[in-house]
């Protein structure tokens, strides 16, 4: 047996997908520990974090802007300034811009609806952690469902990101007004990622696709090489 | 003291709701060319500098209260 990788999910109130994210992580070999968004610090062998959907603190002000004063939030920023993965999905992607770990902001659909759907998503840039089991070009299908999900940044910002590979995922269709169809990004260093679309909702090909353990899997190995391992 | 934040959406900025606010005035017979829909804080402070609380509500903007890749803000401070 292996040694499993403790994967930190994050749990403000408010949070929906925590429980999905902890299923979805334990099957592709990681160790998953809820942690309460009052903690003032992670677990000691964390070796990646995870931020779920949902609509933490009801996503008052605007998506994601509460929780991203957290208590927990320091602790995680200082865990992405150690070079530790962190993975945002939906809200949780939400709360990193907010937290200006990640660049830009993600705004209501542009049709004022929300989306919930399966979406075809291109992989654009492999030059980070999570991206290490896909190629440049490879389509993945991983299901939607959001009513902000519009990344926006200014043209400057969009630009350099692009050049630099920190545009991840774009969708191979405008599901909402996204900038560029962007649906992911990374920070510079390419430790920090968010994402709309739900890769613990793509993890079984009996729910319809499992592109989305491809990425959950790559955190798990990044969190191997980040963290201590629980023994098994 | 009192004061009030208005959060407007940056000129520029697409605004999906402005734009439903707008159609919808329009529906109704208004002749609106275009509605921009934004947001009001209302704080209740200690104390009676304004100067220090102007200061003060900025910080509370650029923390939390805007985003501003796409919200401008502006600050009224109650005189007494």
């Amino acid at each position: 047996m292996s040694d499993r990788p403790l994967v930190a999910i994050v749990v403000f109130p408010g949070s929906n997908d925590d429980r999905d994210a902890a299923w979805a992580l334990g099957s592709v070999g990681a160790e998953p520990a809820l942690v309460w968004h009052e903690e003032p610090a992670l677990p000691a062998s964390t070796g990646a974090v995870v931020l779920p959907g949902g609509f933490a603190y009801g996503d008052y002000l605007r998506t994601g802007a509460i929780a991203s004063t957290a208590p927990v939030m320091a602790a995680v920023r200082a865990f992405a300034a150690s070079g530790g993965p962190v993975l945002g999905i939906c809200n949780g992607f939400q709360i990193l811009c907010e937290a200006r770990l990640l660049p830009g902001v993600l705004r209501p659909n542009r049709q004022l609806e929300f989306v919930c759907r399966d979406a075809r998503v291109r992989v654009e840039s492999t030059n980070s952690l999570f991206m290490q089991r896909c190629t440049v070009g490879q389509e993945l299908v991983i299901p939607v469902k959001h009513g902000e999900g519009a990344w926006y940044a200014d043209e400057g910002t969009f630009v350099q990101l692009a050049a630099r590979g920190q545009i991840v995922l774009r969708y191979e269709e405008d599901v909402n007004g996204s900038l560029g169809n962007v649906a992911g990004v990374v920070n510079e260093a390419g430790n920090v990622m968010g994402l709309m679309p739900h890769p613990e909702h793509a993890v079984d090909p009996l729910l319809g696709s499992a592109d989305g353990g491809l990425l959950l899997a790559a955190l798990a190995d990044a969190a191997a090489a980040h963290g201590v391992a629980i023994p098994a | 003291m009192r004061a009030t934040v208005l959060i407007r959406p940056k000129g520029g900025i697409l605004d999906p709701q402005g734009e439903a606010v707008g159609h919808s005035l329009r529906k109704l017979g208004f002749d609106v060319r275009t509605a921009r829909v934004g947001r009001v804080v209302d704080l209740e402070l200690e104390g009676d500098d304004t100067e220090s609380a102007r200061g003060e509500i900025r910080r509370m903007c650029e923390e939390l209260l805007a985003n501003p890749l796409i919200e401008s803000f502006e600050i009224q401070v109650d005189g007494s």
